[in-house]
């Protein structure tokens, strides 16, 4: 067992882990931060995503050990001081941009990562960027919708398709 | 998983040391590795992990040699920019997530027979660099998931010289994204050099009568009536021998006219 420690949504956390311990498991068995989801374990899906020192990764294709010392954000992280939703939630949930709600919090994650980089994407840059990102419900136009709210575009030429 | 110990020594004698132990096993960005090991298809007792081995970090550019850290991911090389068809290569290869964590160091290494990185390292005449040595590109990819590298060996950083023209064209396989076949063309001062990943079932290699064609005049047409022999080509339920042998010229064309 090593002992890690890291900041996680602002919060000094640490934890003794194993080598083989998952970041994703550390999050959601350690901590019992369980807003981030295990969907494949293969890194495939992308509802795993959380941000290590700024930049979007997989959390079940990274030890915790090797998070030692970093700035970890999740989901559970991403509600504004009052706990209203911020503004990708918001708009996730205006443009009805989940059904089952298994991927969107990677969705979310991938999302916040794409806007920090581009603050104003288009349409086929946030589809790009949602590459690693697989939800099975919505066919992804809401999501890709969501997003470009969130940014502050106007979405109303997006149509329902 | 199964049950391992894993290090994360901080300097590049450290990180040496820990793999002359040999049940141990460099770990790069595991973004091939992690899904290995969960599958099981290797189980080394003990994972050196080269992520804060800062000797391994950094791009820099002098004299038209464009030096990048075997630490370096795939998004960083994306974003430098300095050498603009490897940075495009790089914002191709898997999703945004995963170019956060690969490396290059660990792409070269590996040699998997359908990774972009070969396949550049091999058209620019890169240069491999390790804790012990420098070694060409035309020397290190020997086969299949085989290079030079010896035991406990490590990719410390990759050196290319940026030609006068580059491009690759990568043929994605729709359920991996990986190359079902790419094809890097780099024109320099002393030639043409063509080098096709994803169709071999050795590997990256380079296309010769291609190259010739090319160096004598740099242009599509040049490549008409050249065609890629399917024997040894990879076969798989994504395309057979043949096509992949036909997809070989047709993205090396692609690749010539988008060369820049």
């Amino acid at each position: 067992m090593t002992k890690v420690t890291m900041t996680i949504n602002g919060k000094a956390v640490s934890g003794e882990v194993e080598g083989r311990t998952l970041l994703s498991s550390f999050l959601r068995e350690d901590l019992h931060l369980t807003g981030t989801h295990i969907g494949c374990d293969t890194s495939q899906c992308g509802a795993c995503v959380v941000h290590v020192d700024g930049k979007a990764v997989k959390s079940c294709t990274m030890f915790a050990a090797e998070a030692n010392g970093a700035t970890v954000a999740t989901i559970e992280g991403q509600a504004n001081e009052d706990g209203s939703l911020n503004v990708i939630q918001a708009a996730f949930q205006e443009h009805h941009g989940l059904q089952c709600g298994f991927c969107t919090p990677g969705m979310v994650m991938s999302a916040a990562a794409l806007l920090k980089d581009n603050p104003k994407p288009s349409v086929s840059e946030v589809r790009e960027y949602l590459e690693g990102n697989i939800c099975r419900c919505t066919g992804y136009h809401n999501i890709v919708k969501a997003i470009m709210a969130a940014s502050g575009q106007d979405v109303s030429a997006i149509a329902a398709e | 998983m199964y049950a391992f110990d894993i290090e994360r020594p901080a300097t590049l004698a450290e990180a040496v040391a820990a793999l002359s132990n040999e049940d141990a096993q460099a770990l790069g960005g595991g973004q091939t590795l992690i899904p290995t090991l969960k599958q099981r298809l290797a189980s080394p007792e003990k994972l050196i992990s080269l992520t804060g081995v800062a000797e391994m970090k950094g791009i820099s550019s002098s004299g038209g040699v464009l030096t990048i850290g075997g630490g370096v991911t795939h998004g960083e090389v994306a974003s430098d920019g300095s050498y603009k068809a490897l940075s495009d290569l790089a914002s191709n290869i898997g999703d945004p997530a995963v170019r956060n964590r690969g490396t290059i160091g660990g792409s070269v290494a590996n040699n998997d027979p359908s990774a972009c990185y070969p396949a550049a390292a091999l058209a620019s005449g890169a240069t491999i660099v390790t804790n012990a040595r420098e070694i060409a590109a035309d020397d290190f990819f020997v086969g299949m998931f085989e290079t030079a590298l010896d035991e406990g060996e490590i990719v410390t950083a990759v050196k290319f010289p940026i030609p006068e023209k580059a491009n690759y064209q990568k043929f994605v396989q729709p359920a991996s994204r990986f190359a079902l076949v790419g094809v890097f063309v780099a024109k320099t001062a002393d030639g043409v050099r063509v080098a096709v990943t994803g169709a071999s079932n050795e590997g990256v290699h380079r296309w010769s009568a291609a190259e010739e064609a090319l160096s004598k005049d740099f242009s599509a047409k040049a490549l008409d009536g050249l065609s890629v022999s399917a024997d040894d080509l990879i076969a798989d339920l994504h395309g057979s021998a043949e096509y992949r042998a036909h997809l070989v010229a047709v993205m090396t064309k692609r690749a010539v006219e988008a060369a820049a």
